[in-house]
């Protein structure tokens, strides 16, 4: 059996007295699109806080290709090739989509100006933001130098996740990427999912969304107080069951704990 | 959820509607829109349109023989505005830098003069060599921003208190040294002229340019530099317009933070040492309103107290407004109040009009 991309076990992350994480483990597959539900504080941002660098657990190991991780920050966490699209998205509103695209990891002019005078070569980086986009079929954006917050939710998303899969070369983590947006918005948004999965890049997709995960996800995590309850395929449970199961209403019988 | 117990089929049945609908998401079409509109986003896109407007249209009233009688308009006139502004123009710089980052810093005014009575008391009173009491007046204003930095990055204090805190360290220290004594203009042309270099100047024409003014420009523009063709700039606009996005997006930004307070620092110690030029004597009771002037300057510059938004450039312009019309009302002979009545006006102004670029969005 292929060898998961991203392993964690026994994952604790306390806050105080709250217990966020309680020994939870967690498998990304190669090429996969990962769906991880769980009922409201069942400590799904917690997990991928964990696995994005952006919280330090407690106790637990993540390996990412099968060696320990350690990421102190998110930005480890990226340049390891994990890139994550958060709910909040983490854009800067007055920047413009290039430099938001770009926000820290700036290219600089070659030779004395940027070796020297740290100078940026915007040139560079809107050709790349631009054929970046192009790529994902946000080809319609006209003007790359304009504000993020003169866009509106879905284009900010977009924004996002454009930046996520032009950067990610080995995991892409998107937390509710559909949770503020309209139908066709959101229609957009699972179309760029599937686009960067065609790619092989795998996807950790978290949602409430019980029919836009059932549509996308390969595999289904189910996260309830703290921990993984269990894995399950999308084709051979109902949307029900997924409900009941994270809620906590039905336990998991013959689901393959792997 | 209702619907649940279906089979998952690609999509949900509600959305086939939707193929006939227009498919254009991420389109960035361009509306048509109003003057009013137009105004918005143009200012949204030039925060910096605003001062300099306000500059353009005041010194050409001016100029208007019957408001001054022509005194205004004279190459001497506007050498002496350049000379009156150009230590707040040097603070309002370093000020601008905190405010960038959406904090705001009280206790600039305090370290200039602090690190200029270090300058002067080892330069003068203790007979140092003058480069060894420059770079003791330069670790003191960057020791000063560093501290202010550590505070506000590490213990997570409001930078409007920490400064608030420090304003009063760095008065009373600096008190204390001094013992409220003021250092004298002969005594520092006899020990340390070099403290004093920012007050020469070159004539051309009538008009007067001292290297301090000349010092205040340099010092825009190096930071303009950094702050619009380096990532280090990107950063700091993307800290100050949301910390916590740009934490997350992969800025390091405590680090950030600790070099803004260290180079508003350093800009201070440009202060400090220009102000002796200046003034001519060192004295700890000088520029007790500072703080505020350079608050003043860097709000009617068209930077937002909110951070993140504006130009570097637009405090310069800010603290030109505020020369120009001290000058402008003083020949007019207008009471000097009333300068101080329109400067009033100005800030709500401007913040006012920050606000309204702010909804550009919507």
């Amino acid at each position: 059996m292929t060898q998961p991309i991203i392993k964690a076990r026994g994952l604790v992350k306390r806050y105080g007295r709250v217990t966020a994480l309680n020994n939870a483990d967690f498998d990304l597959m190669p090429g996969e699109i990962l769906a991880v539900i769980g009922d409201n504080g069942a400590g799904k941002s917690s997990l991928i806080k964990a696995i994005s660098g952006a919280v330090q657990i407690d106790e637990g190991t993540i390996e990412l290709d099968g060696k320990p991780t350690g990421f102190k920050t998110p930005l480890d966490a990226r340049n390891a090739g994990i890139e994550t699209v958060y709910q909040t998205l983490a854009l800067s509103p007055a920047l413009s989509i290039v430099d938001n695209m770009f926000v820290g990891r700036e290219i600089r002019k070659q030779g004395f100006m940027g070796k020297y005078f740290k100078m940026l070569d915007n040139k560079e980086m809107a050709r790349i933001a631009r054929e970046k986009l192009n790529d994902l079929g946000l080809m319609t954006i006209q003007n790359i130098n304009q504000a993020v917050e003169t866009l509106s939710g879905g284009q900010r998303q977009g924004i996002s996740v454009a930046r996520a899969a032009a950067f990610g070369s080995k995991v892409i983590i998107l937390d509710e990427p559909t949770a503020a947006l309209g139908v066709k918005e959101s229609r957009k948004v699972l179309e760029l999912i599937q686009e960067v999965r065609s790619r092989g890049i795998p996807i950790v997709l978290i949602s409430h969304n019980m029919p836009h995960v059932f549509e996308v996800a390969d595999r289904i995590h189910v996260h309830r107080l703290g921990s993984r309850l269990c894995v399950i395929n999308p084709k051979e449970h109902s949307m029900s069951d997924a409900v009941a199961y994270m809620t906590g209403a039905k336990v998991p019988e013959g689901v393959a704990m792997a | 959820m209702t619907d649940t117990n279906q089979t998952p089929a690609k999509g949900q049945d509600f959305e086939s509607s939707l193929d006939k609908s227009d498919k254009k998401v991420a389109e960035f079409e361009h509306r048509r829109k109003g003057l009013v509109d137009g105004l918005q986003h143009l200012l949204h896109l030039n925060p910096t349109l605003v001062p300099v407007m306000v500059l353009v249209v005041s010194v050409l009233i001016f100029s208007l023989p019957m408001v001054t009688g022509g005194k205004f308009m004279t190459m001497f006139n506007l050498s002496l505005i350049m000379q009156q502004v150009s230590i707040i123009g040097v603070l309002a710089a370093a000020q601008s830098l905190i405010i960038l980052t959406a904090g705001i810093d009280l206790s600039v005014g305090a370290l200039m003069i602090f690190s200029a009575v270090v300058m002067g008391l080892l330069g003068v009173n203790l007979g140092v060599p003058s480069f060894i009491a420059l770079i003791a007046g330069f670790v003191v204003a960057i020791g000063g921003g560093l501290m202010n930095g550590l505070l506000v990055t590490r213990i997570k204090l409001p930078p409007f208190i920490v400064t608030l805190g420090t304003w009063y360290i760095f008065l009373s220290v600096l008190r204390l040294l001094t013992g409220s004594q003021s250092i004298r203009s002969q005594d520092i042309d006899a020990e340390a002229p070099i403290l004093k270099i920012f007050g020469s100047f070159i004539s051309i024409g009538s008009a007067r340019i001292t290297f301090g003014v000349i010092l205040m420009i340099v010092v825009f523009a190096v930071l303009w530099y950094f702050l619009n063709k380096t990532a280090w700039g990107r950063h700091v606009y993307a800290i100050g317009d949301d910390k916590e996005a740009a934490e997350l997006a992969g800025i390091k930004t405590d680090r950030t933070l600790l070099t803004v307070y260290m180079a508003s620092g350093a800009v201070v110690g440009i202060a400090a040492w220009a102000s002796i030029g200046r003034v001519g004597s060192i004295s700890p009771n000088a520029f007790a309103e500072a703080n505020l002037q350079s608050i003043t300057a860097v709000v009617i510059g068209g930077i937002s107290l909110f951070g993140g938004r504006g130009s570097i450039l637009g405090p310069l312009f800010g603290a030109l407004i505020v020369g120009v019309f001290e000058s402008g009302l003083r020949l007019a002979g207008l009471d000097v109040q009333w300068q101080v009545f329109a400067i009033g006006w100005l800030i709500i102004l401007a913040v006012a009009i920050d606000q309204w670029i702010r909804k550009v969005s919507a």
